[in-house]
């Protein structure tokens, strides 16, 4: 058997069948029993060799091809002309590797933290890996859809049975605020599914719409994925989610699932409807504005760690959005490239840095039991190894140069510098911005004096932790300091997509 | 007439015949023993499935000098009736002998009642559905009183049975003026005589058209006909409830189909105004008022008033494509519905019915099992992919969007975003609470399997949802 020809739903369903297995395998009470350890290799294994066979997906991918690659294609539902089709492209492909990447991060350091129906949790975590490696690889807008709307049953449990205090109340809001976002969305892929007779994405982006058409779908897809992002003002789910999620449940809603709104944006808002997006994009670069220099000020105001991450990745995510939507704000030359390839690759270099900063939270948390800032102080003096991650994260965070922070956020500065002086200067601001809120944080926690006994009763960081946070800080670097292979990948699809979303859809629709 | 006819309606002369055989073998049967009625009344269905099976016609066939008609919509209806049926039987044996109402009638009655459904289903004229519906309702105002002793059964019995004696008027009335304007109490011959004579579709004809309307809607519990339904719902003993809230809706199909599509399909246009507002009433009054449902089997009553709102809206598009997803949503409604009841049997107990939302509490940690499988039924209700819920809510709202009604389609997602909470709030109530009921859970090995496999059937047609569409369009296309 080739595998080369069915990576893609190896990528999807192996994992999935893990998880499958988990539950089989159950849970038990005494959490050093034989079953809770074949349980927990169970879900190390599955997680690892979907990274291993991530790595094919790597090294086979083309980065010259125009086009989807790994292409699968065979019917679904008949009479609906669902297919299920995937493939990958320069935009999906790192997500996808990031996802590959993260999970098996989250099983590590989950270990033996997670004390209570340890099973279901690593269940969980397996097959949501599988259905957003459909998300991204989805190129039918049904199975998109169906990817799309079961990763929020994975971790509406996770939230809710491992979470916080009011952690019921938090993905209850979760559940909603995206089930809402997103039912709109299918009534849009419906519209579209009268115009062109099946759900093919290419289909969609090849129909011609009028302009009025284009407002609604745009809006419809606009509801589903800014509330992923989320953007301003639709961002008030996240602070709960985050505060309360486990730390695993953290990691994985801000490094993968906030980047499917940016993915949503590229892959469906921008082809789909062009002239949509074109009408509305200097709404998009307001509201991506104001979320980098708003929330950027409520962020500092933050007394709990985890909700100034989650402010920040609000922030970060803005970035993201301003990017790819000042596409039309440039007179020709390389601008647009620059600010998607910027916003995209600041969606992975937001995946590890954001990851990586929630689970130094969560090592916290696991020796303290809380996430007030107010608690701590001096960790240094007690977690020197523990501080010198942290640091590297929060600069990291803050942009420095030679972090994956920096890349990112630097070409989407300087697409806005060509495309209006004020875009720019706001954005460059905030970098200021985002450097206060971390760095103050940072030194709330980390320097000083020691704050008080459980301060100094701390442990630094176990190997497993040390593992963790290792991988995470020389990818961080690696991506800082040589993006070139990130670059290199996204490059051919983002011109393909300059061009896709140059091609307007008006001439055609008033024939 | 000839010997033909007979073979043609064989299936309901066969029930007819085994239904004789229950009631005088279970004369025979004493307490300890009543479940060899159980058993009995299993293979009578299990036969009625062979009988179906061999029956299975190839194409429309018009017997009983037309007042009965034999075709794919009515055999597939038949044959799920049948299973719901049976599964409704399984689910209930072990509820009703821990409670003492084991008794014969019970199952008995059932089979009654499925008699009705399929004359229902088989009829070709207005008497013939009059007659099927009857013999429907009248058993099943007597299931929902079978524990006579039980305050609440017998006054939600006298409720539905005062409610329902309404309705069946309404209906008849509404026929007869449909017969003196049309001439004719046979479906086609209606729709004929409606062609012919265009003056004919006026006032009159309206008159006895709203009649009917209120008849059918009260049938499917459709707002505002609905007042019966969440006090039937929560007063008749659970295996009653369940049995009442899975195959009977497919009769209430087929008597929308056969009436207003077969016979009335010439006024669709004055029709489907009303039912769009019904539709639309239902689809609103049931996801809201099921919010602050505190019993189960109420706040599942409340929602199926939500779902004969999806499947009125299907049938009001009028086209082939809405008759066949209003197929396809109420029989995988019914696979959902019929699995979340058994699971409220399944927690219940001698003396204990499990019909407060609070007793879903802590599920997960009784029975990681059946926690899972209650979350695949509720997920499906709710219409979140991958189950087949999921599958049933698209096909509706694309059938409504094909024929123009956007914001139809807007309001039908939203109101489903409503939906969405108070399914989630079981679930919140089995992972993320603490039990409050730590009994251990008490059923036959036949009946956790029977569950379960009910249960991952809403994930499997999810998956592989194809074959049933491609059927109900090929039923109905």
């Amino acid at each position: 058997m080739d595998f080369s020809q069915h990576l893609l739903s190896i990528l999807i369903w192996l994992p999935i069948i893990g998880g499958a297995a988990l539950i089989a395998i159950g849970d038990d009470s005494d959490s050093s029993s034989s079953r809770a350890g074949l349980m927990r290799i169970v879900a190390l294994a599955t997680s690892v060799v979907t990274l291993l066979f991530s790595i094919g997906l790597y090294v086979g991918f083309d980065n010259a091809a125009t086009g989807m690659q790994f292409t699968e294609k065979m019917p679904w539902v008949d009479s609906l002309n669902v297919f299920y089709s995937l493939g990958v492209d320069g935009i999906s492909a790192p997500l996808i590797l990031l996802t590959t990447f993260i999970t098996p991060l989250v099983v590590i350091s989950s270990w033996d933290t997670i004390k209570n129906r340890s099973a279901q949790y690593f269940a969980a975590f397996l097959i949501l890996e599988g259905l957003m490696v459909g998300v991204f690889s989805a190129l039918d807008a049904l199975l998109f859809y169906v990817f799309w709307e079961s990763m929020l049953i994975p971790m509406f449990l996770i939230i809710g049975i491992w979470g916080g205090a009011r952690r019921v109340y938090a993905t209850l809001k979760f559940f909603l605020y995206t089930f809402l976002g997103s039912v709109l969305m299918l009534v849009a892929f419906i519209y579209l599914y009268g115009q062109t007779g099946s759900f093919d994405l290419f289909g969609f982006m090849g129909v011609p719409l009028t302009l009025g058409a284009q407002k609604y779908i745009f809006i419809a897809f606009l509801l589903a994925f800014a509330v992923k992002v989320p953007m301003w003002p639709v961002h008030t789910w996240l602070p709960d989610a985050h505060v309360e999620a486990p730390t695993g449940g953290s990691v994985i809603l801000a490094a993968i699932m906030l980047k499917m709104g940016g993915y949503g944006f590229v892959r469906l808002s921008l082809p789909i409807v062009p002239d949509g997006s074109e009408y509305f994009s200097g709404m998009m670069i307001a509201l991506s504005l104001i979320a980098v220099v708003y929330i950027g000020f409520v962020a500092l105001m933050q007394k709990d760690m985890k909700k100034l991450i989650a402010y920040s990745s609000i922030a970060h995510m803005g970035f993201v959005t301003l990017g790819l939507f000042m596409l039309w704000s440039f007179d020709g030359g390389m601008g647009a490239g620059l600010g998607i390839t910027g916003g995209l690759i600041q969606m992975i270099s937001h995946g590890l840095i954001s990851g990586a900063m929630f689970l130094c939270v969560g090592v916290l948390y696991d020796r303290m039991h809380s996430r007030e800032i107010s608690d701590y102080g001096g960790v240094a003096n007690t977690m020197p190894v523990y501080a010198a991650f942290m640091v590297l994260f929060a600069m990291a965070n803050a942009g420095l140069p030679g972090t994956s922070g920096f890349v990112g956020e630097f070409m989407v500065i300087i697409a806005s510098f060509k495309a209006n002086f004020w875009y720019a200067f706001l954005a460059a601001g905030t970098l200021i911005l985002g450097a206060a809120y971390t760095l103050w944080m940072v030194k709330r926690v980390i320097y000083g004096e020691v704050a008080n006994d459980n301060v100094a009763a701390l442990k630094d960081l176990n190997s497993r932790e040390f593992i963790v946070l290792a991988i995470l800080a020389v990818s961080v670097l690696l991506v800082g300091l040589w993006p070139a292979p990130l670059v290199d990948m996204m490059n051919v699809t983002v011109e393909q997509l300059i061009e896709q979303v140059g091609r307007s859809k008006l001439w055609q629709a008033a024939l | 007439m000839n010997l033909m006819d007979y073979i043609v309606a064989a299936p309901e002369i066969t029930l007819l015949g085994l239904i004789c055989f229950v009631l005088i073998a279970d004369l025979f049967i004493d307490d300890e023993n009543r479940v060899r009625t159980f058993w009995i009344s299993i293979l009578a269905l299990g036969t009625m499935l062979l009988v179906l099976n061999a029956t299975a016609p190839d194409a429309r066939i018009v017997i009983f000098s037309g007042s009965y008609v034999s075709d794919p919509l009515s055999q597939i209806l038949k044959t799920a009736a049948v299973i719901f049926v049976a599964i409704a039987f399984l689910y209930s044996r072990d509820y009703l002998r821990a409670n003492e109402i084991h008794k014969g009638e019970f199952y008995l009655l059932g089979l009654i009642g499925l008699l009705g459904m399929m004359i229902m289903m088989s009829a070709n004229s207005m008497l013939t559905m009059y007659l099927g519906l009857e013999t429907l309702a009248l058993s099943m105002y007597a299931l929902v009183a079978i524990d006579r002793n039980n305050v609440t059964s017998t006054e939600s019995a006298m409720k539905y049975f005062i409610l329902g004696a309404i309705a069946s008027g309404c209906l008849l009335y509404g026929i007869s003026w449909i017969y003196g304007v049309t001439g004719s109490l046979q479906f086609h011959e209606i729709s004929v005589a409606i062609t012919a004579d265009p003056s004919l579709n006026s006032l009159p004809l309206w008159f006895g058209l709203a009649f009917l309307i209120v008849g059918i809607g009260f049938k499917f519990g459709a707002v505002p006909f609905h007042m019966w339904l969440p006090d039937v719902y929560q007063g008749a003993r659970t295996p009653v409830t369940l049995y009442v809230a899975t195959a009977p809706k497919l009769a209430a199909l087929a008597l929308f189909l056969r009436v207003l599509v077969d016979g009335l399909g010439g006024l669709h246009d004055t029709w489907a105004a009303m039912i769009m507002v019904i539709a639309v009433l239902s689809l609103l009054v049931g996801n809201f008022v099921a919010i602050v449902q505190t019993n189960i089997k109420r706040m599942l009553g409340y929602s199926t008033i939500a779902h004969v709102g999806f499947i009125l809206l299907a049938l009001f598009v009028g086209t082939e494509q809405g008759n066949a997803v209003a197929l396809f949503y109420t029989l995988t409604y019914v696979v959902a519905a019929a699995g979340a009841f058994g699971m409220i049997i399944l927690l219940s107990r001698r003396g204990y019915d499990a019909e407060n939302l609070s007793d879903f509490k802590g599920l997960n940690a009784r029975s990681p099992w059946f926690a899972l499988m209650m979350m695949f039924l509720m997920f499906s209700m709710a219409g979140v992919p991958p189950f087949v819920g999921f599958f049933a809510k698209l096909n509706v709202i694309s059938a409504v969007v094909d024929s123009g009604f956007m914001g139809l389609a807007v309001l039908m997602v939203l109101a489903s975003v409503v939906g969405a909470y108070y399914y989630l709030r079981v679930i919140w109530y089995m992972y993320f609470e603490d039990a409050e009921d730590k009994a251990v859970l008490q059923a036959s090995t036949d009946t956790r399997v029977v569950l379960s496999l009910n249960s991952v059937a809403v994930l499997a047609l999810g998956i592989v949802p194809g074959w049933l569409l491609a059927l109900c369009i090929q039923i109905l296309g």
